[in-house]
């Protein structure tokens, strides 16, 4: 699977360059879009993510079962299990090990952990997009550095009581009036495009 | 004028390859490269300054290669700390701004060696602002830090670039409101198995004892019969092969058959990171000549570090590796204060057989503690051999150690007072650090 992605990406850099010279002719290569690429990484992101926070903290959590104890610092509890967003985390620091083709990161306009407030005009611009309009994305082009990038922000969402609970509850939430079904925050995927 | 000429010619060719040949025999055979330094390193590389490939391969990497060789020595360490500074949140693109102000992927943008005029006791060679140029606006959420000097950040006791584990506020706030010491705290338990490598099964019975009849042997064999080999049927020639081809000096490698963990461990160390390289033991000589902060005895100037040096296989006396091994070689203030101090009494008393080993706080309760540690995947007590484990930053020695006797405020306040390290903790701490209460406070 990550194998296929970083094809993709890899595929997506040849395409922004538009032709593929090869032996001496001309032989033009479809890539795939930039944005169908974000899309599909987002959509295994996202069934992965709702899948864990359901079936795993919803269920086995404090708001069910009480088998585990979803918590920041899951390391020092014999139950401790990490949070939906550190396990969005280690998944995105686990990529950024393997590629650089892309990255991903969880922000929010209300982070609990101020680190992942929105920090590029664009990150902002994207974040509030997707709040003001539920069920739309938002794509962009940023310069970061000396590198262009295909910017893509999808909406994360609420998704069960152990979201709302949490984040509402939270001693460093900036809101506490999250409802299931509600855009709490957004994943924000950039892929290189030249550079 | 022909003639002196062709005498120059002479002269100049025997200088040029007198030359060559003397820095090529250092560069490619000799294991000290002296010439070859462009600087003295920190405390903790000194060790193996002279091995130039240990850090630098062959010499024509790049950036990288040295990035590799730091990792390849401390990435474990960095994930068991839970590193709060990883490499991976400086890759992210957004955080590119940062990069230009501190390049955080690469370990000697902050650990610059060769260089001791800008090198920190922390092994740091950035300015002591470098957690300012990130988190200067820090006070926008932490109305408690307003005002606070940029130095404070990592040097008062609160906060460490990587290793924050005792230091975080939900932990604080955990460990909040004890009594300064528990009289009844004691070190963890280690099972013998926590010693011995997984594929190792001790004999059922007692091989038979051959060896050379020498009066060394006879009176070493007396030794022997009281040690924990003996009790667990480890015969002569398990360390030493048999009569025929006997051994009379095995080394470290002959330790590792069985107590792979524990030299893995100790080449990790200070005391082993030489013998990791393929260089010559330690000895306290090393250390006296370059430049280390720490004083030894010059009556051990010349011992070399091993195994053996505090374990004696013969009598495996754990009393004495745990202070008399240490104390033979260290002689700085904070080892000459130790048996004068309440640590010190205490171990006294399990010297004179009135308090258990447990109860005893020794040099190696604190320096080479019984802590948890990964082997093969399972965690298990066991004593930790790397002794740079609890040493650097400080505060790393509180969960493992401090906390099984004392407060948390207390463990901090105390590891942050210099002049009471010296004295080995012989008094209170001179400053309260607020972070306990900070935290507290903010909870309310």
């Amino acid at each position: 699977m990550k194998a296929k992605m970083i094809l993709a990406a890899s595929t997506i850099a040849a395409a922004s360059l538009g032709v593929i010279s090869c032996g001496g002719g001309e032989q033009t290569t479809a890539g795939i879009e930039p944005r169908i690429f974000t899309d599909s990484l987002f959509a295994v992101m996202k069934s992965d993510r709702t899948n864990y926070t359901k079936l795993i903290v919803q269920r086995l959590g404090p708001n069910k079962g009480d088998f585990i104890k979803p918590d920041e610092h899951w390391e020092d509890n014999e139950m401790g299990a990490p949070l939906p967003a550190q396990m969005f985390r280690y998944g995105a620091e686990g990529v950024a090990e393997m590629t650089d083709e892309f990255t991903y990161s969880l922000q929010s306009l209300w982070p609990i952990n101020k680190q992942n407030a929105p920090k590029t005009p664009m990150e902002q611009e994207g974040l509030q997009y997707i709040a003001d309009n539920p069920g739309e994305n938002f794509y962009g082009s940023e310069t970061l550095g000396d590198t262009t990038y295909f910017t893509a922000v999808y909406a994360d969402v609420a998704v069960s009581p152990a979201c709302t609970g949490c984040h509402n509850g939270h001693k460093d939430t900036p809101r506490d009036d999250f409802e299931i079904g509600e855009v709490m925050g957004g994943v924000v995927i950039r892929v290189p495009v030249d550079g | 004028m022909k003639f002196i000429n062709a005498l120059k010619w002479k002269l100049w060719i025997f200088l040029v390859l007198g030359l060559s040949g003397y820095l090529g025999a250092q560069l490619f055979i000799q294991e000290e490269k002296a010439d070859f330094l462009i600087g003295q390193t920190s405390h903790g590389h000194f060790q193996i300054e002279m091995a130039c490939e240990s850090c630098h391969g062959n010499g024509f990497g790049g950036p990288e290669v040295i990035q590799e060789a730091c990792l390849s020595c401390h990435a474990e360490e960095l994930k068991i700390s839970q590193d709060s500074h990883p490499k991976t949140k400086f890759t992210d693109p957004r955080n590119v701004d940062r990069l230009e102000k501190i390049d955080a992927r690469m370990c000697v943008s902050c650990h610059v060696e060769h260089n001791p005029d800008i090198m920190h006791p922390m092994g740091v060679s950035l300015p002591t602002d470098f957690c300012f140029h990130c988190h200067q606006d820090i006070a926008e959420d932490r109305v408690s830090h307003e005002g606070m000097g940029f130095e404070t950040c990592a040097s008062s006791g609160c906060h460490n670039y990587h290793d924050n584990r005792a230091l975080y506020e939900d932990f604080l706030l955990q460990h909040a409101g004890n009594a300064w010491v528990d009289e009844s705290g004691k070190q963890l338990a280690v099972e013998l198995s926590a010693y011995l490598k997984d594929t190792v099964s001790l004999p059922t019975e007692m091989p038979p004892l051959s060896f050379p009849q020498t009066q060394k042997n006879q009176d070493t064999l007396g030794l022997w019969a009281d040690s924990a080999h003996a009790q667990n049927n480890i015969g002569c020639d398990t360390c030493h092969d048999d009569r025929d081809n006997w051994n009379d000096s095995p080394n470290m490698q002959v330790c590792e058959t069985c107590h792979s963990t524990q030299t893995t461990q100790f080449q990790q160390g200070k005391h082993g990171m030489r013998l990791a390289q393929g260089l010559t033991a330690m000895t306290p000589a090393m250390s006296m000549d370059a430049h280390s902060r720490l004083k030894f005895k010059a009556s051990h100037a010349d011992t070399e570090l091993s195994c053996n040096s505090c374990h004696n296989p013969h009598s495996v006396d754990r009393v004495y590796a745990a202070v008399d091994a240490c104390l033979s070689c260290h002689q700085d203030e904070h080892s000459t204060h130790y048996l004068d101090s309440p640590h010190g009494l205490k171990w006294e008393q399990v010297r004179a057989g009135e308090a258990d080993f447990l109860e005893g706080v020794s040099c190696a309760s604190c320096h080479m503690p019984r802590m948890e540690v990964e082997v093969m995947g399972q965690k298990v007590i066991s004593v930790q051999h790397n002794q740079n484990t609890t040493l650097r930053p400080n505060e790393k020695m509180i969960r493992p150690v401090c906390l099984n006797c004392h407060s948390l405020e207390f463990s901090i306040d105390a590891l942050a007072d210099p002049a009471l390290i010296k004295t080995n903790f012989s008094g209170q701490p001179a400053n309260t650090i607020p972070s306990v209460q900070m935290a507290l406070d903010r909870l309310q």
